[in-house]
């Protein structure tokens, strides 16, 4: 069982990430489960949201306090939220940020654990033209995730959660965002 | 004729409230009644999805509070149809006085509940004493680990309620937000053998049944009263019979066994937890762990059926284990009592059977308070220190900040 935290500020769509994340493996037959941590779901504030993936059924009915992979959609969360809170030396760490695992290292001190790091924050000004970086991070987490769920069955997934909410151009936008942060994610 | 959407078995990422919204689909209520409250708000929002695409033939009504959702409820059953609703924590609260005549009345009205913390203060979150607070009120009341078992759960209590040995109104609980609003894996069952499962209801002296004039809800008095109450609980008396045979035909039906209550490991457990809800679940995994890790038998037993209160499966249970000494869990306070109400439940289920096991209070997850690993291993260890003989503390609180 992979247990996983999201660190992100409502609005950034982290919730609705976790969310497809969690249909895409039980899509494929494994088992997964999507919590958010409700009650602070304040456009801009920092939330925090849950995924726990697994091959066999999961009973835990709690919150991931001791997370395997957490990962910070919003840069500037760094700062203010204790992400590396409840992870050990083995945890794997996704950021959002225009700099190199090694530079985030040195900056927070951080010791142990795997970092990696995408420019969330640049793919989704590219491509979707606005500050949204739910979906290139979730297309770096499943890259990390090594084959745990198929990227296409996430872009199936992408395509049935928004595909009737947004236009064609929008989607097509999620879907390169997607794959692109999949390639641009970079480990030390 | 609504169209048929599922037509074999499928496996879907699904919150609480979709697994509920959908059983509700399927069993296509004649009529539905109901008014918002967080938790339960998208499950009607997803049902009424479904009643304005057709997708149901269902008359629904969006009343203005839970009081008038419930008497409408009772209106439409009194009428002869299949009436549901569902509500959450303070909703249920409201409801209560109109509960007793569902229940009174005899009508086999289906509900779920989200379980919510009842105010003050204030608190949208999963706690069950709301539905401990409508104990008395006369309904069947079920309890749901997860998404999947509210889904099951509510079919069949469409077949428990309306058994002409039971005519009572069932409530499924599910815990709110942590079961309501997370997605995990569920089971759906194609829309036919849903049908063919839950049959037509039989009308039982229908208000409409113009050539056979029947009064509901009349007075009773000093003189007749009483007779009516004795005859509830032969009807809850029936219903442990009902539960189970319809647990049965479920499990035939679709391969999913349905009890009063679900053991876990119990066997050769020297100690049992005895929890309702989503963190029977939690459970199931500590108990795996500190098996694996520290060769400590725990077993689990897990209530289904709170009203009425399965006491003999629970001394089966214990009684066929090695249980030294149990640990209850309640997710309600009973203010000025020993332990919550499950507490109160089983100690009278010991004293029926003659047998004294010492029992640790446990008070957990109010207001939403999470409840995970640490906490329960914390709970065992108690359980243990009391089985030693050691002093343990009546009533204990888990994760509480004091």
């Amino acid at each position: 069982m992979i247990e996983i935290r999201w660190h992100a500020r409502g609005g950034q769509g982290a919730v609705t990430a976790s969310k497809i994340l969690a249909s895409a493996v039980i899509e494929e037959g494994k088992y997964a489960q999507s919590n958010p941590d409700y009650g602070a779901e304040r456009s801009g504030a920092p939330l925090r949201a849950y995924n726990r993936v697994s091959e066999k059924p999961i009973t835990l009915h709690c919150m991931v306090i001791n997370p395997d992979i957490v990962i910070v959609v919003d840069p500037t969360l760094l700062k203010t939220v204790p992400f590396l809170e409840g992870t050990d030396e083995n945890a794997i760490l996704i950021i959002n940020t225009d700099k190199s695992p090694q530079e985030v290292r040195e900056k927070y001190g951080i010791k142990g654990r795997k970092i990696y790091t995408v420019d969330a924050t640049k793919i989704a000004m590219e491509e979707l033209k606005r500050p949204l970086m739910n979906v290139p991070m979730l297309g770096a987490l499943v890259k990390v995730l090594g084959g745990l769920v198929d990227i296409k069955t996430v872009e199936e997934d992408i395509k049935r959660a928004f595909g009737k909410k947004i236009s064609e151009n929008a989607l097509n936008a999620n879907i390169r965002a997607l794959h692109r942060a999949y390639e641009e994610v970079r480990s030390e | 004729m609504r169209p048929e959407l599922i037509k074999e078995v499928k496996y879907v990422p699904y919150s609480g409230n979709m697994a509920a919204a959908e059983a509700m689909r399927q069993i296509n209520p004649d009529v539905v009644a109901a008014y918002p409250i967080t938790p339960q708000t998208e499950l009607m929002q997803f049902f009424a999805d479904f009643v304005a695409n057709g997708l149901v033939d269902t008359e629904y009504i969006p009343v203005e509070s839970e009081h008038s959702a419930m008497s409408a409820c009772v209106g439409a059953a009194a009428a002869g149809s299949r009436a549901m609703t569902a509500t959450a924590g303070p909703g249920l609260a409201y409801m209560w006085e109109v509960l007793g005549i569902a229940s009174g009345m005899r009508l086999p009205i289906v509900m779920t509940v989200v379980n919510r913390a009842l105010s003050a203060p204030i608190n949208i979150h999963g706690d069950q004493s709301d539905m401990m607070g409508a104990r008395d009120q006369g309904w069947i009341q079920i309890f749901s680990e997860n998404a999947e078992e509210q889904y099951d759960n509510l079919i069949q209590a469409i077949k428990i309620a309306e058994d002409e040995r039971t005519r009572l109104p069932v409530m499924v609980g599910m815990d709110g937000f942590v079961i309501s609003h997370a997605i995990e894996r569920v089971r759906l069952l194609p829309d036919r053998a849903v049908e063919e499962f839950i049959g037509e209801l039989k009308p039982m002296y229908p208000l409409l049944d113009v050539d056979n004039p029947v009064t509901h809800g009349p007075v009773a008095m000093t003189d007749s009263y009483m007779e009516f109450k004795r005859q509830q609980r032969e009807a809850m008396m029936n219903a442990y019979k009902v539960i189970r045979e319809v647990g049965e035909a479920f499990e035939e039906a679709f391969g999913r066994k349905y009890e009063h209550i679900e053991t876990y490991k119990t066997d050769d457990a020297d100690y049992i937890l005895i929890i309702i809800g989503s963190t029977a679940g939690t459970a199931k995994y500590v108990i795996d762990k500190v098996r694996e890790e520290k060769g400590i038998k725990v077993g689990l037993i897990k209530i289904r059926t709170y009203r009425p209160f399965p006491y003999y499966d629970v001394m089966d249970a214990i009684e066929a284990s090695n249980c030294k000494a149990v640990g209850v869990f309640d997710r309600a306070e009973t203010f000025g009592a020993v332990g919550g109400p499950l507490y109160s439940d089983i100690a009278t289920a010991m004293y029926l059977r003659n047998k004294h096991y010492p029992i640790v209070s446990f008070i957990y997850g109010l207001g939403g308070r999470d409840t995970n690993v640490h906490h329960i291993e914390e709970a065992i260890d108690k359980v243990m220190q009391a089985a030693a003989g050691k002093e343990v503390p009546f009533i204990n609180y888990l994760n509480l900040n004091e």
